[in-house]
């Protein structure tokens, strides 16, 4: 717990050109070589500054070109071997960057903890214990309540079900070896395990993929921002980004530079699709507009389709809708600074059950009702501080991957014909993992299980 | 009252906590007191004749590796043996033997008899003598003042015992022993806070009158097999248990009769262990369930009374009676002694340091179910572990304390002092979270020295344990340093293993960690210089078989051990500690745990609390180096 290697962004969130992750603790270097496919980490000497790629190392995917300062303890902020990696300012990259070191190995770090590091291994001064105290004091248990709070109903639900399957599988592993004469108590066997550990991993993988604020957190929601030329597309994106101070991401590699833009409106982060292509074909003609709205629409998970209030409903307007169905969207009507010349009802049947909002770029009218929209698009509502989601989740996906990875152990021991016992641990290592993240993990409760299951005794 | 001598520790009680702690401290020098209420009883075991079993059997070995007494006495007086969970994994296979009850006893008596420093004296103890919080010695009913700095109390279940059978219910303790009244009364006064949990045995009946033919034979193994690592002589005529079940009109008969169980009766009444349930609770709890097993066990060579294991009850006499007539093969069983629940006095056991000396009176030690635990086994292990440090105390030695993964010992005590426990606590292999760590098979290698520093281990057991130390040793870094080739011969034996052929040459260790090979393949295909013994092949098999997982125990030990390290200032002053919610502040002033580690087990103490517990301490640290 205390010793463990830690890891956070350390540079404040969405803003600046640059974006640092630091790593601290006894396997920061190890850590970060997993993930750094140029140098070996481990060799170069300390306070030193490397160029190179950060690499998944299970998909061999090129994640971000950094730059990596290596400093060995005790003569750092911790006192404990550090890694920063430099990353493109922006939440994409160093999200994704963040997450990998998560999943191989490190825990994110509780708000203050490089600090209280700090102080512990007798690196700051006495009279700062004070304010390290506060620290603590002040995140202790509200953090988790809010994690826990924000968590989807369904999603706690679903992982307090798999870790009783799992306590019920591990129970019966142990009353096999703890009453061993008990000839009514099931032999449990490979095959058993196998099937149990398969579909509890084959959950955990759904969550992970659809568990829509992970999926957030690892890539912002893409989207797009679509309509006629002129409708005020230009606008609405500099607006957000104007107002959410946007962050411009260059991804090199394709033909033409697709640059993507970052804002993050009341917590929820947006990934905004090909503003590149918007601001170009504003002026341009209209076929191209719209065919390229048709592209952005392909990527995107919410769609913020804009119409000219002061303008008729066109065909172009709906097909834009029908090429939109069944996706997450919402609508705005544009321009009502001007005169209100558009069927509403023709809009109401178009949006079907997606929201509607009226507003006025030019007069920044609508705004707020359009960032509430957003966030209650993703959040239901019940969003309060878009920092603690983003902790909290980071969290929860973190702690579902190394289920998920505690769970192929669970399986290559099967398959390496390992005892059950053995096997089990990695079990019980997956519901420990998984009770973190709904907040209980008493190890007494495997105990409890053991004699409510089974009838037991001399 | 009359000076009835001096000495250096007093052990209260020789049941099974009590003769481990009187030896232990005999052995590490310190003159030795051992008051029980019958010479005649030593040792002896009112429940199930066996000892051992999954965890507890660790245990025997345990307090061997230590230098103690229960496995070599269970060698000499088993009537059978058998190594259970063979067809599981190195961790938890385990021994159990079936004891001769007599002769156990006797061994054990002789052995006490024949330890230096170590006095023998029948009397029921009355009270402890305490000055300024401070233990002097203790007092007898016959008024004989024994005085000593240190005391161990195991009275075990006979703290203000109470025996039930259906309605009637009278003082006393195990087997109609005279129970511990004034001694239990004192401790409350003197501020313990104090249990009552209840236990129960069942009926013993006639071998002559059992009908064994409808019954299964259950024989002990027929490999000789020994708990202590000083044993080389085995017993060979061994004499089996037998299986039977509960019958048809069994259920009926307890559903019927419920109400005069002295349990269901509807009064007030201790705490029951879950894992050793009376016939009564299996019924009520498990309706569903057709029948349960029954085990008949001889107790022992030269008597005919069988313990009947699986019906503890406390249902009255007739009852009883009627219920065996029920069981296949004990329709026409003669019950020879009754069933009965117990009830007793424990104390709370949080109220002990690791040490097993109590917080409240310097210098008072209790061990065994006198501390909530149940089982033979668990009061041993306390007692080896209470003499040592009692004798510590005196002679101004090293104290002993086990951590959670070095042996199973550490999790009890460390369960008992950080926990406690609200029904009389069992070890089962599930408590301890390095349970591949704590075999059966290398208790040896974990306790060994230990036992040695502690002198309790004599010169050439340690010279035969130091040997097989280096033998294990040679032979794992052999093994990970010969390469073997893909000859034709190494190819023809791992075909015939159903494995699949080499394609390179492999270290022999890796060879090894397939599935399907073996340490004695391994030796066909490079035999080592000299025969190695079994201990040291089995050893070396395990250590390299499943190196991945013992190694990613070892990290978590590493871990653990970081906090372990951490040490509490004894002053600390909780209520100076900002911050610590008061729940968590409540439990840490009452465990006063000794290592951030211990604080972090405490039920109630959420990391929050430990992170600044740690600052805390560290802020006195810094500001105590500052004023130097």
């Amino acid at each position: 717990m205390e010793q463990d290697t830690i890891a956070a962004i350390s540079t404040p969130i969405g803003e600046g050109a640059i974006a640092i992750v630091r790593l601290s603790g006894d396997e920061a270097f190890k850590i970060a070589n997993r993930v750094f496919k140029t140098k070996e980490l481990t060799e170069v000497d300390s306070h030193t500054i490397h160029y190179g790629n950060i690499v998944d190392p299970k998909t061999d995917e090129l994640v971000e070109e950094v730059m990596v300062t290596v400093m060995k303890g005790p003569k750092t902020f911790t006192r404990e071997d550090i890694i920063e990696i430099n990353c493109h300012g922006g939440m994409v990259s160093v999200n994704r960057v963040l997450q990998l070191l998560l999943r191989e190995g490190a825990r994110l770090a509780e708000p203050g903890e490089f600090t209280k590091r700090a102080f512990l291994n007798g690196r700051i001064d006495l009279s700062q214990a004070e304010a390290v105290m506060d620290l603590i004091r002040a995140k202790t248990d509200r953090a988790m309540n809010v994690a826990l709070k924000q968590m989807d109903g369904r999603l706690s639900d679903l992982i307090r079900k798999l870790r009783q399957e799992l306590i019920e599988t591990v129970a019966h592993v142990e009353v096999n070896i703890d009453y061993p004469e008990y000839d009514d108590v099931e032999e449990m066997t490979h095959d058993m395990l196998i099937d149990k550990a398969n579909h509890v991993k084959k959950e955990i993988h759904k969550i992970l993929q659809t568990a829509k604020q992970g999926k957030i957190l690892r890539e912002g929601i893409a989207t797009a921002i679509i309509g006629r030329p002129n409708v005020g597309k230009s606008s609405l994106l500099n607006k957000l980004a104007h107002e959410n101070k946007a962050i411009v991401t260059e991804i090199p590699g394709t033909t033409r530079d697709v640059i993507e833009e970052y804002v993050n409106v009341r917590g929820v982060p947006l990934r905004l699709i090909d503003t590149a292509g918007i601001r170009e074909t504003e002026d341009i003609v209209e076929k191209i507009g719209v065919d390229r709205s048709r592209q952005a629409l392909k990527e995107a998970d919410l769609i913020l389709l804009v119409l000219n209030g002061n303008e008729a409903f066109t065909k172009e307007d709906a097909a834009l809708f029908e090429a939109a169905q069944g996706m997450d969207v919402i609508v705005l009507v544009n321009k009502t600074d001007l005169e209100l010349n558009i069927d509403m009802d023709k809009v109401k049947k178009a949006a079907n059950d997606a929201p509607i909002i009226t507003t006025s770029l030019l007069e920044e009218r609508g705004i707020d009702e359009l960032e509430e929209a957003i966030a209650n698009t993703f959040f239901e509502g019940e969003l309060e501080s878009g920092d603690l989601t983003y902790v909290s989740n980071v969290r929860h996906i973190q702690l579902l991957e190394q289920a998920e990875s505690a769970l192929d152990d669970a399986l290559n021991g099967i398959e390496m014909d390992m005892p059950l016992d053995l096997v089990q641990i990695d079990i019980t290592r997956t519901w420990e993992l998984l009770g973190e993240i709904i907040g209980d993990n008493v190890h007494e409760s495997l105990i409890d299980q053991l004699f409510s299951q089974f009838c037991l005794g001399k | 009252m009359y000076n009835a001598g001096q000495y250096d520790v007093i052990v209260v009680g020789a049941g099974h906590a009590g003769v481990e702690a009187g030896l232990a401290a005999a052995k590490r020098g310190a003159k030795t007191l051992m008051l029980t209420l019958n010479l005649d009883l030593i040792a002896f075991m009112p429940c199930n004749p066996s000892i051992g079993g999954p965890a507890k059997g660790v245990v025997v070995r345990e307090i061997d590796a230590l230098g103690g007494q229960m496995g070599k006495v269970i060698d000499k007086t088993h009537i059978q043996m058998r190594l259970l969970n063979t067809s599981k994994g190195p961790a938890v296979r385990a021994l159990r033997a079936q004891a001769d009850k007599v002769l156990y006893q006797q061994e054990m008596k002789r052995v006490l008899e024949n330890q230096e420093n170590l006095t023998l004296r029948q009397g029921m103890v009355d009270e402890v003598i305490v000055e300024d919080g401070k233990v002097k010695g203790v007092l007898t009913e016959t008024k004989a003042a024994y005085y000593a700095p240190t005391v161990i109390v195991t009275t075990g279940t006979f703290m203000r015992g109470k025996v039930l059978i259906g309605d009637i219910e009278y003082e006393s303790g195990p087997n109609n022993q005279r129970a511990t009244v004034k001694l239990s009364e004192q401790l409350e006064q003197l501020g313990f806070d104090i249990v009552r949990f209840k236990t129960g045995t069942p009926p013993r009946v006639n071998s002559h009158t059992i009908d064994y033919s409808k019954t299964e034979i259950q024989p002990g193994d027929e490999e000789p097999r020994a708990f202590s690592y000083e044993t080389t002589e085995f017993i060979t005529d061994q004499i089996p248990c037998w299986l039977t079940y509960t019958g048809e009109f069994t259920h009926q008969i307890i559903n019927e009769n419920l109400t005069r169980s002295a349990m269901y009766s509807g009064a007030e009444r201790g705490t029951g262990p879950r894992y050793c349930p009376s016939i009564e609770d299996k019924i009520v709890r498990f309706n569903d369930k057709p029948r349960h097993q029954i085990f008949l066990e001889p107790e022992g060579r030269n008597t005919d009374e069988v313990y009947v294991q699986g019906l503890s009850t406390s249902l009255p006499e007739d009852i009883q009676k009627r219920l065996l007539e029920t069981v296949p093969g004990l329709e026409k069983a003669e019950m020879m002694r009754a069933g009965y629940a117990i009830e007793y006095d424990a104390i709370v056991p949080t109220q002990l340091w690791p040490t097993l000396e109590t917080k409240k009176i310097e210098g008072l030690f209790t061990a065994g179910q006198i501390n909530g635990t149940s089982g033979y086994e668990e009061a041993g292990a306390q007692g080896i572990m209470a003499g040592i440090n009692a004798a510590a105390k005196v002679l101004d030695k090293e104290t002993l304390i086990l951590d959670r993964s070095q042996a199973y010992i550490g999790v009890l005590i460390d369960d008992l002092v950080t926990k406690g426990t609200n029904e009389p606590y069992r070890l089962l292999t599930s408590r301890a979270e390095y349970r591949l760590l704590l075999r059966h098979d290398n208790a040896d290698l974990r306790l060994t020295d230990l036992g040695y520093q502690m002198g309790l281990i004599p010169e050439e057991r340690y010279e035969r344990f130091t040997t097989k130390k280096q033998l294990i040793e040679e032979e794992v870094k052999r093994l990970k340093s010969n390469i073997i080739k893909p000859s034709e011969d190494v190819q023809q034996l791992i075909q015939d293993l159903g494995g699949s052929p080499l394609k390179d040459g492999v270290r022999a260790s890796d060879l090894l960690r397939r599935p399907e090979v073996k340490y004695d393949h391994i030796k066909q295909l490079i035999p080592a210089e000299a025969t190695l013994p079994n201990d040291v092949e089995e050893q070396v098999e395990i250590i390299v078989k499943y190196e991945g997982y013992i190694e990613k125990s070892m990290q978590q030990v590493e871990k653990m051990r970081k906090m372990e390290n951490k040490r509490i200032p004894e002053r600390i002053d909780y209520d100076d500690v900002q911050g610590i919610a008061t729940e968590a502040k409540e439990k840490l002033k009452r465990v006063r745990p000794l290592s951030v580690g211990q604080a972090s087990r405490i039920s109630g103490v959420n990391p929050s609390d430990i992170s600044i517990l740690l600052v805390y301490i560290e802020q006195g640290v810094r500001s105590k180096a500052s004023n130097e």
